[in-house]
């Protein structure tokens, strides 16, 4: 047996996940219109390649990735595109997006796939494009393109792929349930990675709250021998688990240093959910058009886990899983711990929304924050080792140097600070808060160096043009005085 | 439930301040009782009086910072406070003494720094330093052990001796006052006996002295009981005991015959209630790991000083309030380590 390792703080939380495992994954209902924000990733948002008006095929792609942090966009379904404008998108601050929104037609023809027969006769570069060209991005939440945590670059070697299965979240199930019914499709999206970044050695880690899950990737891995030096590991519920760097600390007992990025240390993770979507791209030529959403909460009756195409309204998805409120205010997108409110039920599934929340247990309801009286309790939570009370003092104080001398910009926002705090105080939007401001800060400092430098610049060509004119007139003069003279003496 | 109103995270525990407050005052209890045992009913008017003139202070400054009356009264600080400046008096204090030191603690050590979690003080330790400096007569007229006395205080009388100063009858005035196990140690020290000749007095029941060695206990007891329920962290208090231990080991190992063992100065004085009680307090203490143990030792350190070289009997509250000064440098230079630092 592996010996784990452990982060400190951390929470043991109410799970709540047989909340919506109790059905298989549903195909969710097609809906009327779909909505496709450009940007569904982290990068640049992708570029229409389509008009208004024109027919789409299921899978063609709409969008192309523009510069290299994006990728490609694609038609979930046939139908016809219908608009091409700003639609409110789903996001904490309620903005809205430039996005593509199709009119379904229901006959969901597929545009004609390429798929590959056998990966291992493409190259580690080929295979990256084809998951580039297919759209496919983080589906743990981030919304990284994939493409890019599979080129290691020539100086880094891998020694381990993590799967990441921990969903540690409480309420979703997305995770658990792929790992349930697809286990052997994920397990053809780890030989793709692995055949990308040529890892030595690959690791499933599952939390041991999903004994489904850890027996259906035990028996699919049993079936395949092809997958050698691969481990299913087992780590302890306890949120934040599944956090990347925390999950690196409980597998490996290494941490990913300051400023650097997991594979500094050999080792790229990703989650299983895109393992599955890569498997789909490569060997079967399917785009990401679709991806697995739990619906559930107390407000929904056959709350459950939905395979849904992107850019379905929300709404349907509620509709379909018979929930008894479609008041925003009582959706999260996400999950209760590091969700959102959502603005409206209109709006549609990215990539990155992994569940629908409406109605948590136990939720908070009306916060009155009372004063900090320094118990430590956070600090005692934190899994970065921070001091959230230090930090919230000096950001309350709005003195921001402090905040970084504390470390404020190693906080990954897991919440389990504000969860613990007995004056109820919501320390992770102070963090946040403080951060921001850090970073228009430096913007605007940025933006005054570059006025700065053209204040002086003008200045140094103004001083440069009066003394070339004074020069000039000097000139005249004598000329004048000179001609003058002349005229006399003539 | 507004929409933009709740922020993430949507989970939270059950723990509350107030709950804090609570178990805090619980813990205390069987060292009241054991105080009522040894010196009389007097403790419980000090602190009926404290608690009161606690709540009405309390009550008078939230309403003049306008602040909600109910969320901060309810939080149980005052009550803390008051209950800790009661049993640091004398049982027969009188009520103005008792009442000064409150109101003090309230007003000036919390809320004239802005209230519950902005004192850099223990407001407590505060008040104790102020009577201690203004009025060292009755801050020193300790009630002689129950058991010791020529006779009795009843609850009446203890009334009418907190109340109008006036004695009873029945007693004189040696007989409500006597000097506290440190007192003696240090005084009869200074007359050149020894230790050992020392704790033959009655007073010492060969230990740390009678009474007070029990306080001392039932204060550790509830103090276990806080660490238990994780109110507090045990770094504090550990740090605070073994510290004191330590110098009094090593000055008692070097000197027998003119320092008291380590064992009397852990059980006798305010050191448990110290240890446990008072340098606990979050608000003013400090606050990463590494900063709590050295902000105990620091308090142990500075409480044996004072108690064996300095000017009086016992030094709990000057050490908390010295090395309340220190925190803010404490906590700075003790930050965790964080994940992925270098260091």
């Amino acid at each position: 047996m592996r010996q784990l390792g452990s982060f400190p703080g951390g929470l043991v939380l109410d799970g709540h996940k047989n909340r919506s495992t109790h059905l298989a994954i549903r195909q969710a209902p097609l809906s009327k219109t779909l909505i496709l924000p450009l940007q569904q990733h982290i990068g640049e948002a992708s570029v229409p390649t389509v008009v208004i008006g024109e027919r789409v095929l299921k899978g063609q792609m709409i969008a192309r990735a523009n510069g290299h942090v994006s990728v490609n966009l694609h038609a979930p379904s046939s139908g016809h595109i219908t608009a091409i404008d700003n639609q409110d998108i789903p996001h904490p601050s309620g903005l809205s997006a430039l996005s593509i929104s199709i009119e379904t037609d229901g006959k969901e023809q597929w545009a004609p796939l390429i798929k590959t027969d056998n990966y291992q006769k493409l190259s580690a570069h080929d295979l990256r494009q084809n998951i580039r060209y297919a759209g496919i991005v983080g589906l743990g939440g981030a919304g990284f393109p994939s493409f890019i945590k599979l080129n290691p670059g020539i100086h880094h070697f891998v020694d381990t792929l993590i799967l990441n299965g921990v969903e540690c979240e409480p309420y979703i199930t997305c995770d658990d349930m792929i790992m349930r019914e697809r286990a052997e499709g994920i397990l053809d999206g780890i030989a793709i990675m692995r055949h990308a970044i040529k890892a030595k050695s690959c690791i499933i880690a599952i939390e041991d709250n999903k004994p489904e899950a850890i027996t259906a990737m035990q028996i699919a891995l049993a079936q395949h021998s092809d997958h050698i030096d691969t481990e299913i590991v087992i780590v302890p519920t306890r949120y934040p688990a599944g956090s990347e760097k925390q999950l690196i600390q409980v597998i490996t007992k290494l941490q990913v240093p300051n400023n650097k990025l997991p594979i500094d240390i050999g080792i790229v993770m990703h989650n299983v959910g895109t393992a599955y979507a890569i498997g789909r791209a490569i060997n079967h030529g399917e785009p990401l058009i679709s991806r697995i959403v739990t619906i559930t909460g107390q407000n929904v009756n056959k709350a459950g886990n939905l395979e849904v195409l992107l850019g379905s309204p929300i709404r349907d998805l509620l509709d379909f899983c018979e929930a008894t409120t479609q008041n925003p205010s009582q959706l999260l997108l996400g999950g209760p711990m590091m969700g959102y409110h959502l603005t409206s039920c209109d709006l549609p599934i990215t990539k990155t929304s992994n569940c629908i929340l409406a109605g948590v247990e136990n939720a908070v309801t009306e916060p009155m924050p009372m004063p900090c009286i320094r118990c430590g309790e956070c600090a005692t939570a934190c899994p970065v080792s921070l001091l959230p009370q230090q930090i919230y003092w000096h950001a309350r104080a709005k003195e921001l140097e402090k905040t970084q001398e504390y470390n404020l910009f190693d906080c990954i926002e897991c919440g389990c600070c504000s969860y613990v705090c007995p004056s109820e105080i919501p320390l992770v939007q102070y963090f946040r808060f403080a951060k921001t401001e850090i970073m228009n800060q430096e913007d605007e400092k940025k933006k005054s160096n570059v006025a700065r430098i053209r204040h002086e610049n003008r200045q140094t060509r103004q001083e440069t043009e009066k003394r070339e004119k004074d020069l000039r007139q000097q000139r005249r003069k004598a000329t004048l005085a000179s001609e003058h003279v002349d005229k006399e003496t003539s | 439930m507004g929409l933009f109103k709740l922020t993430p995270p949507f989970l939270s525990s059950t723990n509350r301040v107030t709950d804090h407050m609570l178990q805090l005052s619980l813990a205390l209890f069987p060292a009241i009782i054991a105080l009522v045992y040894y010196f009389g009913s007097g403790v419980l008017i000090n602190i009926i009086l404290a608690i009161v003139v606690a709540i009405a202070s309390e009550a008078l400054m939230l309403n003049l910072r306008q602040r909600p009356l109910k969320p901060y009264l309810s939080d149980g600080s005052a009550i803390v406070t008051a209950l800790l400046i009661a049993v640091a008096l004398p049982p027969l204090s009188p009520w103005w003494l008792t009442t000064v030191g409150t109101l003090f603690a309230i007003i000036f050590a919390k809320h004239l720094y802005g209230g519950l979690g902005y004192n850099p003080f223990n407001p407590a330790m505060i008040a104790y330093v102020l009577l201690l400096i203004s009025f060292p007569v009755e801050m020193t007229s300790w009630l002689p052990i129950a058991s010791l006395a020529e006779s009795q205080v009843t609850f009446s009388s203890a009334l009418q001796i907190i109340f109008t100063e006036q004695l009873p009858q029945q007693l004189s005035y040696d007989a409500i006052s006597a000097a506290t196990p440190l007192d003696m140690m240090k005084t009869q020290i200074g007359l050149q006996q020894t230790p050992s000749q020392i704790l033959e007095n009655p007073l010492f029941s060969r230990f740390a002295g009678e009474g007070w060695q029990w306080v001392n206990f039932w204060f550790a007891i509830g103090g276990i009981f806080l660490i238990y329920r994780k109110i507090i962290s045990w770094h504090i208090p550990v740090a605070v005991i073994v510290s004191l231990a330590i110098i009094a080991f090593i000055t008692w190992l070097i000197s027998p015959e003119t320092t008291a063992s380590p064992l009397f100065h852990l059980f006798s004085g305010a050191t448990m209630i110290g240890a446990f009680f008072i340098a606990t307090d979050p608000v003013s203490g400090a606050t990463t790991i590494k900063g709590r143990l050295i902000f105990g030792a620091g308090i142990g350190l500075l409480t044996y000083v004072i108690r064996v070289w300095g000017g009086y009997p016992d030094g709990i509250a000057f050490a908390v309030i010295l090395m309340n000064m220190l925190v803010p440098l404490i906590d700075y230079y003790t930050q965790p380590r964080v994940y992925g630092a270098n260091r």
